[in-house]
């Protein structure tokens, strides 16, 4: 007699606790062992693109922000900078090292949010609570800056809506001595707790020939070893004034590009944006902020694709303008969207378990996938 | 490191009326315009072919050029008639640090591009987001469907500029 | 003790035993189940760098008493693809399972649900029913999710049964006995005649047996964790992946069950743990009673120690569950076959000889 077995397809999500957001993941199992993963997208579309097209070149940076919801600063910073290229503005220095500032701080913010899931993911809770805490101090640096904690409106074109608080570079300089012995007790806490590497290392390994066909950028790419950083590769507002390293996974417990590199870069990064922060703190000039706000955004007609280093990886902003004060198509390169893509093919072959394992390190916000 | 110049001359000398021009005249990016039953094989000339190895594609974006005749429909809607839709893709090679743009324009009524989804695996899910968007078909796509809207979709395509939202959806009232 | 005292009362033999067997529960283990999830939100917060509840009475004492409430008051949900008869049995005979085993835990030298002499093998069968109920309610379910937390905790369970067991041979081998309460009263008096240091008398055997005796201990401690499913081995009700395993259909009291008996089972270790190895409810530094000449005072000492040593353990699991990440179901699986069985058999094997030869 022979026992007739079938494929199971488990449903994952859209309300799933590890799915970070309304994914959903239809996943074929013989057992525990995946042979397909199949992420259906689309339950957080906004239409952020035919918005776009409806508003005012200003109006839209608050749209900007709801899309990678953890890192608005950046969304918006990457909106502006195509708006100015295409109109061709020059921001005036200390804009530029707000920016920046606001950037860094929100870059080590995101990872924050990311490491700390990941942790939960794996099954270590305290972490989570620990990275939420540290953010804390980020957002209220935020909410001096701009009066909000989540979604800024904060970084305009041409500039920055007003000036920092007068407490806020004292207050910055001393989250940055504060935060540096709290990425030495993450990394005594989780990173190099045996449980979690054994969880992580060897697991959903991304080699970077695959990396690059696939277009994934950010602490993603980097750990499968290449060192492609945008702030460095193709510096954009004054990234080339600072000075900082760039770090890349190197399989230091199991196989480069794995889902521990993918954890490690990002706490490495962390550390790099402390630095950069440090620097700009000490080089700002005074000077007013509000000077190259241009009155009327009217763009030239033409068409522009600038991107920016974000948390995440390559966020590309493709403006078409028809040289009305409406854009005529807002095209965002949203860096989750190409990054999950590639989640079915480092699924095949392992549990239940490691998707979730895999799907936290690849670091998604569905706000950004689905727009 | 190659400009746009030598890029196209390249692509001129290789494929002849499948590209057709090189805009630069626009700012701030310059684009070379290809013919889209041709894009398949210019990309895969621009993946392979020794200096320029165009190992990335950033982006992969359909738009509504909006250039047809605007006309009413029976229920007293502005739709388009004719004009096209196009697509443009933008390359990077991280070997030789160099960036193009591509365009493609097609055909609005019947809009057919050829898919360059096996040479980059990224333009799977974009020019999903492609079809989805504006009905942009590609051809050779191995699974076509819709990504953001829902797979049942049957209103048409929502960035098309001449888009209407439909009243119900299954049964559900669409603007609330 | 207690069951003459109760046969005088009742006049009935199986009226007093029943009593006195239902006694634990109700006086200790329904208070605990109370106290510890309470204990365990306030441990957590703290290690956490937050409060807990502090609003329900002074510093959220009253918390659990609020949730009990809530439990009672929510709807109880049945699907109408599950499974109506074994959905409904299956908390009970996880709840009945867990319980159980406190009927011949000692608390001390008078309290004690039911003297058996099989008292060891009475718990580990009747905890083995719990992975009846919970494949049961895996199954009943009609969940995948369910089902594959049901099967991964079967698996679990059944597999970390094996080093349990060798290791309560170890024990059985050096105490010649089954009974806990006389392994508890063999380890008498001060801390260095518990079985961790090698049980009374101060023979060659016993510093021999010293280092062994530790690792039993340890190893009988994961391996009951193991049993009860906290973090690190909480597989089969990860809450990342499997939303929450075997219970995830289950709402208002019939999870509630569950969740009481999580905490019956969470003290149930402890009390094995420390009735096994660290002297039961023996005091480590001799009994105030004795000192003052007031016998009286002895069992209630006893009941204090015993009390102490199983809320340490408790604690003990909380410190793990809060600061480690969870195995994978292969690892956990390696990690019992490769290492706690073959560790457990050589023990085994070298306390058997220790045994016959000095």
């Amino acid at each position: 007699m022979s026992l007739k077995t079938e494929e199971m397809i488990l449903n994952m999500g859209p309300q799933h606790p590890s799915t970070h957001g309304v994914l959903r993941l239809e996943l074929k199992l013989e057992g525990e062992i995946i042979t397909d993963v199949i992420p259906h997208i689309g339950y957080l579309h906004r239409c952020f693109e035919k918005h776009a097209e409806a508003m005012t070149y200003p109006q839209i940076i608050p749209y900007t922000d709801r899309m990678d919801y953890l890192a608005s600063m950046y969304n918006e910073f990457g909106y502006v900078l195509a708006v100015e290229k295409l109109m061709g503005i020059e921001v005036p220095e200390r804009v530029e090292y707000i920016r920046v500032i606001m950037g860094e701080l929100q870059r080590i913010a995101s990872h924050l949010v990311a490491l700390g899931t990941y942790g939960a993911d794996i099954g270590a809770f305290t972490p989570f609570l620990f990275c939420f805490r540290d953010r804390e101090h980020i957002l209220h640096l935020f909410e001096i800056t701009s009066g909000a904690r989540l979604l800024y409106n904060y970084i305009w074109i041409g500039g920055v809506s007003h000036d920092l608080h007068p407490d806020f570079l004292r207050l910055t300089k001393e989250f940055v001595d504060y935060f540096r012995p709290k990425v030495k007790e993450l990394n005594e806490l989780l990173t190099f707790n045996q449980i979690f590497i054994d969880r992580t290392a060897n697991v959903g390994v991304l080699p970077a020939e695959t990396a690059i066909n696939y277009g994934i950028t950010g602490p993603n790419l980097r750990a499968s070893g290449v060192k492609w950083d945008l702030r460095k590769d193709d510096p954009y507002s004054i990234y080339d004034r600072f000075d900082f390293e760039i770090p890349v996974g190197n399989g230091e417990k199991g196989t480069c590009g794995d889902c521990w590199d993918r954890y490690y870069v990002r706490v490495k990064e962390m550390e790099e944006s402390l630095k950069i922060i440090e620097q700009a703190i000490e080089q700002i000039p005074e000077g007013d902020v509000t000077s190259a706000i241009p009155r009327r955004v009217k763009p030239p007609a033409g068409q522009v694709y600038s991107r920016v280093e974000n948390p995440r990886g390559e966020l590309g902003y493709f403006i078409i303008s028809d040289g009305s004060v409406n854009p005529k198509r807002v095209k965002v390169r949203a860096p989750s969207f190409v990054n999950l893509e590639v989640l079915g093919e480092l699924c095949k072959g392992h549990m239940v378990a490691d998707v979730v394992a895999i799907l936290g390190s690849i670091d998604i916000v569905l706000g950004e996938i689905d727009r | 490191m190659k400009t746009p110049e030598e890029i196209f001359e390249a692509l001129k000398n290789k494929f002849g009326e499948a590209v057709i021009n090189l805009a630069t005249d626009q700012p701030v990016d310059p684009y070379i315009e290809v013919a889209p039953l041709e894009v398949d094989k210019v990309c895969k000339f621009l993946f392979e072919e020794e200096g320029f190895e165009f190992n990335s594609l950033l982006n992969l974006s359909g738009v509504d050029d909006a250039n047809g005749e605007k006309v009413k429909d029976e229920n007293d809607n502005d739709i388009i008639k004719g004009g096209t839709l196009s697509v443009f893709y933008h390359l990077e090679s991280t070997i030789h640090r160099h960036k193009i743009v591509l365009k493609v324009s097609t055909d609005r009524e019947n809009p057919e591009v050829s898919s360059v989804e096996d040479i980059w695996r990224t333009a799977d899910w974009h020019e999903r987001e492609a079809y989805d968007m504006f009905g942009i078909k590609f051809l050779n796509h191995h699974n076509l469907i819709r990504i953001l809207m829902p797979y049942d979709w049957e209103a048409g395509y929502p960035l098309r500029k001449d888009y209407q939202n439909p009243e119900f959806y299954k049964g559900m009232k669409v603007p609330y | 003790m207690m069951y003459d005292w109760l046969y005088n009362l009742t006049g009935s033999e199986i009226l007093a035993a029943v009593i006195q067997s239902l006694l634990p529960l109700f006086l200790f283990i329904l208070p605990f189940a109370l106290f510890a999830v309470l204990l365990e939100r306030k441990v957590s917060a703290h290690m956490q760098d937050r409060l807990g509840p502090m609003r329900v009475g002074y510093h959220g004492i009253l918390q659990t008493v609020a949730d009990i409430i809530k439990l009672v008051q929510k709807e109880d949900i049945i699907a109408r693809d599950n499974d109506k008869l074994f959905f409904n049995l299956s908390p009970l005979i996880v709840f009945m399972g867990s319980y159980a085993a406190f009927a011949v835990i000692p608390f001390s030298s008078v309290f004690l649900g039911s003297n058996i002499d099989l008292g060891l093998i009475f718990i580990v069968a009747v905890t083995g029913l719990v992975v009846a109920g919970i494949l049961m309610g895996g199954w009943a379910s009609n969940n995948k999710y369910s089902l594959l937390g049901a099967m991964r905790s079967a698996a679990q369970i059944i597999s970390y049964e094996i080093p349990t067991m060798m290791i309560i041979i170890v024990v059985i081998m050096l105490t010649g006995t089954l009974n806990l309460y006389t392994m508890s009263e063999w380890q008498t008096s001060y801390f260095w005649n518990w079985l961790i240091f090698g049980g009374p008398g101060f023979g060659l055997a016993k510093f021999i047996l010293i280092p062994f005796m530790m690792m039993s201990a340890l190893i009988l401690f994961i391996s009951t964790l193991a049993e009860v499913n906290p973090t690190p081995f909480d597989i089969p009700e990860a809450e990342s992946e499997l939303v929450s395993g075997y219970h995830t259909e289950y709402s208002g009291m019939k999870f509630a069950m569950f969740f009481l008996a999580e905490y019956a089972n969470m003290f149930a270790v402890s009390a094995i743990l420390s009735a096994l190895f660290f002297g039961g409810f023996q005091s480590p530094f001799g009994y105030l009673g004795n000192l003052f000449n007031v016998p009286a005072l002895i069992p209630f000492e006893q009941f204090f120690w015993f009390t102490a040593k199983g809320i340490f353990f408790v604690f003990v699991q909380m410190w793990l569950r809060w600061t480690l990440p969870r195995f994978r179901v292969d690892q956990l699986m390696t990690f019992c076959w490769k290492y706690l069985i073959p560790f457990a058999f050589v023990i085994l094997i070298i306390v058997g000889l220790i045994t016959v030869l000095l």
